[in-house]
């Protein structure tokens, strides 16, 4: 027996399909960008460095389903996580520039040096070494996500209010990080790398393999997503989504797997984010403005909400279309991405997976929870 | 004699706004007891279940079962120390299909991590299709709980209280909304239920409470009017003035 019968969106089958496509594309655009440049399969930096950015965007857009999609939490700051993750590489590449900098100092980076700055402040202390920097991306989202869950769960702040909540963090992140003080390169961020571990960033080779890494961990987020929501703890998720006092009076507490899951997501974020920093060259603190996480909620809702493959899809697709959209009539894209929410919100409530699955077979008694309808308060 | 009691509410009394929903309530359950709380809207029989099963905190009195204090826990706590709540509108994940939501119900793994790890075995499948049997609902065992009748629902919803296995089932109205056939087999299956089970029932419906043929604990305006068997307190002249007498 399929125990997931009734829920399509959760198919192992299309989560795996979709791992596989994503590695398999990414490491074909990867090899085409090393063939010669007169070769008609040659792929530019430009189209790979694109390809890299929509599959980070992708792990952002997967953060967002795990948590709006199953548990309900319709977060509208999840890119905080996502730049910190940035940060956090950003650091590690800023040290990797070493002497090279225009001021030629090897211990600090150029920005601190500008400022007049002494010595690395203690928060960039170990930032040289890879492992470090790997660390800090999933455990500095994660904890923040920690904090920050632990507080709102417990308090039972749920959503709207929970939604500008998180739209609060990723603002107050962005004040912050736009501050020289704080040591983070303030508004022109980490930027001017020019090597991760010893290998140039912007030879042809690196950004392949940074290509393929990028597909490979998207695909293990999409597998470990799975796992996450595949199983007892996905219906412990759905059910606190759709009827959370009710999981309460069985015995559950809905904060902690909520929290669970929440930090899980910040933590896939940040990989993202620190993917992105490598193969876009560059973070600052507009990554962590609110429009972001905004748009990653738009591609979950567009791909489909609450089905994995759905976001992956969604982000990729519609950062496809703002690339055109913005090379075409670039002052319109906000009007076009408006409509686009609109229309899924009207016409494809359960995105492009929903019409995928209704093209495939119409199915016989599909239940849709409501997008709003996060509180199952019993009288 | 106390700790002989299952469930012992003393001099309980909350106010939402000024209004005395529960006035100095006092109600006592033995192992093994079937009870049936009756009384007119505004009583404070859901308000008295809210108190049992940690959703409303009293503003006094004492709360005890099996000797904890439940008025110092939490609704998971309660629900975990065995007394499982049956709500009036038939609350069931609707996303989930009914053996999923069964097992959800199942008593034992709670917390996140565990269930995470979680894999139906061979135990709680058999605890599954025994209660698939028992609400006779076996032919939609795979189908979304939202697609089902409200008759349905309410089976799916006793049988996942079932499968929480319980010292002291809540049940609130369980038979609003169903046919007379629909309702005297509600009546059958509380009783069965009630062979291993205490159980406290809310109900309007007379006949209902006439067919399981228990002890009735009358409420009104948030205290105990009278207590005894159906017929005693129907002919008790208070009851009739205040919900009885039509």
């Amino acid at each position: 027996m399929n125990p997931f019968s009734t829920h399509a969106p959760r198919s192992l089958r299309g989560v795996i399909w979709m791992a596989v496509a994503v590695v398999v594309a990414a490491s074909c655009l990867a090899v085409a960008s090393l063939l010669p440049e007169g070769n008609l399969l040659h792929a530019s930096a430009f189209v790979v460095s694109l390809a890299g950015k929509y599959l980070s965007y992708a792990m952002l857009a997967l953060a967002v389903d795990l948590v709006w999609g199953f548990a309900g939490i319709l977060t509208l700051g999840h890119a905080a996580f996502f730049a910190l993750g940035g940060y956090a590489m950003g650091m590690y590449l800023m040290r990797e520039i070493g002497a090279r900098g225009v001021y030629g100092n090897a211990d600090l980076p150029d920005f601190m040096i500008f400022l007049s700055w002494k010595s690395l402040p203690w928060y960039w202390w170990g930032s040289e070494h890879f492992i470090w920097a790997a660390v800090l991306v999933v455990a500095v989202p994660g904890l923040l996500a920690g904090v920050f869950g632990w507080l709102a769960f417990r308090s039972r702040v749920s959503g709207v209010y929970l939604s500008i909540i998180t739209q609060a963090l990723t603002y107050a992140l962005m004040l912050a990080f736009f501050q020289n003080g704080l040591g983070f390169g303030g508004n022109n961020g980490l930027t001017d790398f020019k090597d991760i571990l010893g290998a140039d960033l912007h030879a042809p080779h690196t950004r392949a393999v940074l290509l393929v890494v990028t597909g490979v961990l998207l695909a293990a987020s999409l597998l470990a997503a799975r796992f996450v929501v595949g199983g007892r703890f996905g219906n412990l998720l759905v059910a606190v989504r759709d009827a959370e006092s009710r999981t309460r009076f069985l015995g559950y507490r809905p904060e902690q797997a909520k929290l669970l899951v929440w930090v899980f997501s910040a933590m896939i974020a940040g990989v993202g984010g620190a993917l992105y920093v490598t193969q876009v060259g560059i973070i600052n603190p507009g990554e962590f403005a609110p429009a972001n996480s905004i748009e990653s909620v738009i591609w979950v809702a567009v791909g489909g909400r609450g089905t994995l493959c759905g976001a992956v899809l969604g982000a990729i697709l519609v950062n496809m279309g703002k690339t055109l959209f913005t090379a075409w009539l670039p002052e319109f894209w906000l009007y076009g991405l408006g409509l686009l929410f609109i229309c899924t919100t009207l016409f494809l409530p359960n995105g492009l997976m929903g019409l995928w699955r209704h093209a495939r077979k119409p199915p016989p008694e599909e239940v849709t929870p409501e997008v709003a309808d996060t509180q199952g308060d019993e009288a | 004699m106390t700790a002989s009691l299952l469930l012992d509410m003393r001099d309980v009394s909350v106010t939402f706004d000024g209004f005395r929903a529960i006035n100095s309530l006092s109600l006592a359950l033995r192992p093994g007891e079937m009870r049936a709380i009756v009384g007119p809207n505004g009583a404070g029989k859901t308000t008295m279940m809210d108190i049992i099963t940690g959703k409303t905190r009293p503003d006094t009195g004492t709360v005890r079962f099996q000797g904890h204090d439940l008025t110092r826990l939490d609704e998971p706590a309660i629900a975990r120390l065995g007394i499982g709540r049956k709500f009036q509108k038939p609350t069931v994940f609707e996303a989930l299909s009914v053996t999923e939501n069964l097992l959800l119900s199942l008593k034992g793994v709670r917390s996140p991590f565990a269930v995470l790890m979680a894999r139906m075995n061979a135990q709680e499948r058999e605890r599954i299709d025994h209660l698939l049997r028992l609400t006779r609902l076996e032919a939609v065992a795979d189908q979304p709980a939202g697609g089902m009748s409200h008759g349905q629902k309410q089976w799916l919803e006793i049988g996942m209280l079932m499968g929480q296995e319980p010292e002291l089932l809540l049940v609130d109205e369980p038979v609003a909304g169903m046919t007379d056939a629909e309702t005297m087999a509600t009546a059958d299956l509380l009783r069965e239920i009630n062979r291993t089970r205490s159980v406290v029932v809310v109900e309007h419906d007379m006949d209902f409470v006439r067919a399981l043929g228990v002890g009735v604990t009358v409420l009104h305006e948030g205290s105990v009017l009278a207590e005894g068997t159906l017929d005693a307190v129907s002919a008790d002249p208070r009851v009739i003035e205040v919900y009885l007498g039509r």
